[in-house]
């Protein structure tokens, strides 16, 4: 896939909001991107403070999913894709050819929409990313996996059966496994992709309370289609509509008082 | 018609017929396993002896075999009667009217003696000989020659072992010498230091050779007693007791008895050789021919066609190409054996084993090693018969694997290469197995096409033995399937033979079943370990 780093002819929509005053962790400046010839994303700038909890809302195929998995580079994976613009995460940009993209996978966790641990054992979902890094010592893993687990609040519920099948743990169960095994790298940054859609309100709100935990020590960036999950959560929220980042600032004001009409409109339930 | 169609809307009938046609396909299997079973599984039962006297006062001992309507004589039957004993009468089997018959009585004496040469023989022991003297006589014979029967065993597989073993790793060494002498001729060596200590092996080796033939000669002067058996007609036998496999009186034992000569004859026929050109004995070398025959293969077909899928699969662009290999890969599985038969022939054996045979063994041609059937050509030849089934059930496994696992992994820095050993193989495993299975199954029971690329109705070595190098992958060898072919079709005694096909062919099916619990077992502990819902 070719990645160029060329400022393209879309007209620029400075800032969708106040400039942040926090230490920024991701800065995105004039992203845009094609699935072959159609649009996905246009000139998107922002930058995601660090150890905060940012959010994306809008509704379905506004492009908030694409932007997410930008940040570590799984658009790869698609066939016709084209970027343009710049990603700077602590300050390395992303999009720079020579940078290894699993080393910058080792850096930027993620957490999938629908909970797929490997069918492996619990122990070996956790090892994984320290095992694919280079850690032999079973003393490490041991450490690495009950320290992940523990903060990933599912130690409790596994410490006796870690050999055990991952497939064999409930929904909500999983998808902490998942956040776990992504965690158990000690990533900088971690990007959840709707991680609770497919949960009931118990295990979401199991998932909730751990990222307002774990964002004392990472930098989370979450995809959600809820809009009293982004309002429960994050700190920081991004409204996108048709691949334009509408409207960005503290969650607070954007959901008590929205600068802009799409938004208003958004959030009090006229579409989307 | 309203009810009628109401009939037809319930769908009632529908379900009628599939259930029938379960019901059809199920009888028909289950009664070719019964048949199977039945003739195959008798065999070996220690069938009682009758006597049955005949209206012109002729009497005739034997087993009843077979009982059938008479054709063109309406409620008459008549019986096939094994009385044995060719070397006097002739033939093994008579029919007898039933009519005909005057009385039946079954002798406690009688006894079924099976010999190294000539089929059973029937009749009552009547003397014990040692060098021509009467050792035993009348009601003491039978003891005697009870007692004497499991010497005479030990000194015949002592022979055996002598001859096949010694004296025929003596032959080979000879024949190593002769090939190196050869070897060294070819090359322009003909006198100095390598043909001196070559030539100086020969006498030690001759030396050992008559040594071992001296060894043979003594055990064989000790089997001096022999038995004398009368048969009906006021005939007489004497059988060396070298010769006597087994004997056993049936209408004499009881139900254990029976049991244990049923358990004695199961093992001869799984453990021993065959004799009387397949019709008597074992099947040892077919079974073990026809197991290693189906490991090599699997251990051929495995790694070829798993990387085969994982290509198409995981790193071809899906492009009408792709699709185009796919159809034909699925289509080779439907290709007739034979045309693999005769590929093996012409590319493996001719094109591979001839040149094999000009660059390392020139020294043996014009006698070809590679350059003829084998067992390793006949497992190639097997393997690429069913390599389309292991692609298939593995190309299934993989489409099996959710995307979203393999972008867990890419998600936590692992390379493609690292996604498809750690996460992507382990998965597929057992659909690998299930691909394994069939392949298995489908070359265990392949006969058109070993029969031209290495299998013999009667192999004089196994493929694995003491002499070096211990696999022999160049060696023709023996097969369950062709077995039952040459054993009911090719005979000279096709009546003699015929229960020996049901047995074998039980035997074929068992150890398909064997071969296939195994890897189903394996298969369903890796889906435990893992709980995958992949095939």
């Amino acid at each position: 896939m070719a990645v160029a780093n060329v400022r393209i002819s879309v007209p620029s929509r400075e800032a969708a909001g106040p400039p942040i005053s926090e230490a920024p962790m991701v800065e995105i400046e004039h992203l845009s991107l094609w699935y072959g010839s159609k649009l996905a994303l246009k000139d998107i700038t922002m930058s995601v403070p660090k150890h905060r909890v940012t959010a994306f809302i809008g509704p379905s195929g506004c492009g908030k999913t694409t932007l997410l998995r930008c940040l570590n580079r799984m658009n790869d994976l698609v066939d016709g894709v084209r970027i343009a613009g710049t990603i700077r995460i602590g300050g390395t940009d992303v999009s720079d050819p020579a940078l290894e993209v699993t080393e910058l996978r080792k850096r930027v966790g993620m957490v999938f929409q629908k909970s797929n641990p490997f069918p492996k054992s619990i122990f070996e979902n956790v090892a994984y990313g320290p095992r694919i890094l280079g850690v032999r010592s079973r003393s490490d893993l041991d450490a690495t996996v009950e320290r992940s687990l523990r903060a990933a609040a599912l130690w409790e519920e596994v410490a006796d059966r870690l050999d055990d099948s991952a497939l064999g743990l409930s929904g909500g169960q999983q998808q902490r496994l998942c956040i776990a095994r992504a965690i158990a790298v000690e990533p900088d940054v971690l990007l959840m992709d709707e991680p609770c859609s497919a949960l009931d309100p118990i295990a979401t709100g199991r998932i909730e309370e751990l990222m307002l935990e774990l964002k004392a020590s990472y930098t989370i960036v979450i995809v959600t289609h809820n809009m009293q999950q982004a309002a429960r959560v994050s700190d920081y929220t991004g409204f996108m509509l048709l691949g334009e980042l509408v409207e960005f600032g503290l969650t607070r004001e954007l959901f008590t008082n929205p600068r802009d009409p799409r938004t208003e409109a958004y959030i009090t339930g006229r579409f989307g | 018609m309203t009810s009628l169609r109401r009939l037809w809307r319930s769908g009632e009938p529908f379900v009628w017929l599939t259930g029938a046609a379960l019901a059809v396909a199920l009888i028909m299997v289950a009664g070719l396993v019964l048949l199977i079973v039945v003739n195959g599984a008798g065999f070996f039962w220690p069938k009682r002896i009758v006597r049955v006297t005949l209206d012109d006062g002729q009497r005739l001992t034997g087993q009843v075999t077979q009982r059938e309507a008479i054709p063109a004589a309406p409620g008459r039957y008549r019986i096939k009667l094994r009385v044995a004993n060719r070397d006097l009468y002739g033939a093994d089997f008579v029919w007898v009217d039933e009519a005909r018959i005057l009385g039946r009585e079954y002798p406690a004496g009688a006894a079924l003696i099976e010999r190294v040469e000539w089929g059973p023989l029937i009749g009552t022991v009547e003397e014990i000989r040692e060098d021509g003297q009467v050792i035993a006589r009348g009601e003491q014979a039978w003891p005697a020659l009870r007692a004497r029967l499991r010497e005479a065993r030990r000194l015949r597989r002592e022979i055996r072992r002598v001859e096949k073993g010694d004296l025929g790793a003596i032959n080979s060494a000879q024949e190593q010498v002769r090939l190196r002498l050869k070897g060294l001729e070819l090359r322009g060596v003909t006198s100095g230091d390598a043909v001196d200590r070559l030539r100086r092996e020969i006498p030690t080796l001759q030396d050992r050779y008559a040594l071992h033939e001296g060894r043979v000669a003594e055990l064989r002067a000790q089997q001096r007693s022999s038995v004398v058996v009368a048969a009906d007609g006021g005939k007489q036998k004497e059988l060396p007791l070298a010769q006597v496999v087994d004997a056993y009186r049936p209408n004499a034992m009881g139900p254990v008895a029976k049991s244990l000569a049923y358990a004695g004859n199961v093992w001869e026929f799984v453990a021993d050789d065959p004799r009387e050109s397949n019709t008597e004995g074992g099947v040892f070398p077919a079974i073990f021919g026809t197991v290693m025959m189906v490991l090599i293969m699997s251990v051929v077909v495995t790694p070829l066609g798993v990387l085969a899928a994982f290509y198409l699969r995981e790193y071809a662009g899906q492009g009408p190409f792709v699709s185009a290999v796919r159809i034909a890969v699925n289509n080779l599985a439907g290709v007739p054996s034979i045309v693999f038969g005769v590929f093996g022939v012409g590319f493996f054996i001719y094109v591979v084993g001839g040149t094999l045979d000009r660059l390392f063994y020139p020294e043996a041609l014009p006698t070809p090693t590679f350059g003829t059937g084998g067992i390793l050509w006949a497992s190639l030849t097997l393997a690429l018969l069913t390599v389309p089934v292991v692609i298939v059930a593995t190309e299934e496994g993989l489409a099996a694997v959710p995307r979203g696992t393999r972008e867990a992994s890419l998600a936590l820095g692992a390379t493609k290469l690292e996604t498809t050993l750690r996460v992507v193989l382990p998965a597929v495993m057992p659909s690998i197995l299930t691909g394994l299975i069939l392949a298995m199954a489908r070359a265990a029971g392949e006969v058109a096409p070993l029969m031209i690329t290495g299998v013999v109705k009667l192999a004089p070595a196994l493929p694995i033995d003491s002499a070096w190098p211990f696999l022999h992958l160049d060696r023709k060898f023996m097969h369950l399937g062709f077995h039952i072919y040459d054993v009911g079709f090719q005979s000279p005694n096709v009546d003699a033979a015929r229960p020996m096909v049901f047995a074998t062919t039980l035997l074929l099916l068992l150890i398909v079943m064997l071969l296939n619990l195994a890897a189903m077992t394996l298969r369903n502990r890796l889906r435990r370990r893992y709980a995958t819902g992949a095939i």
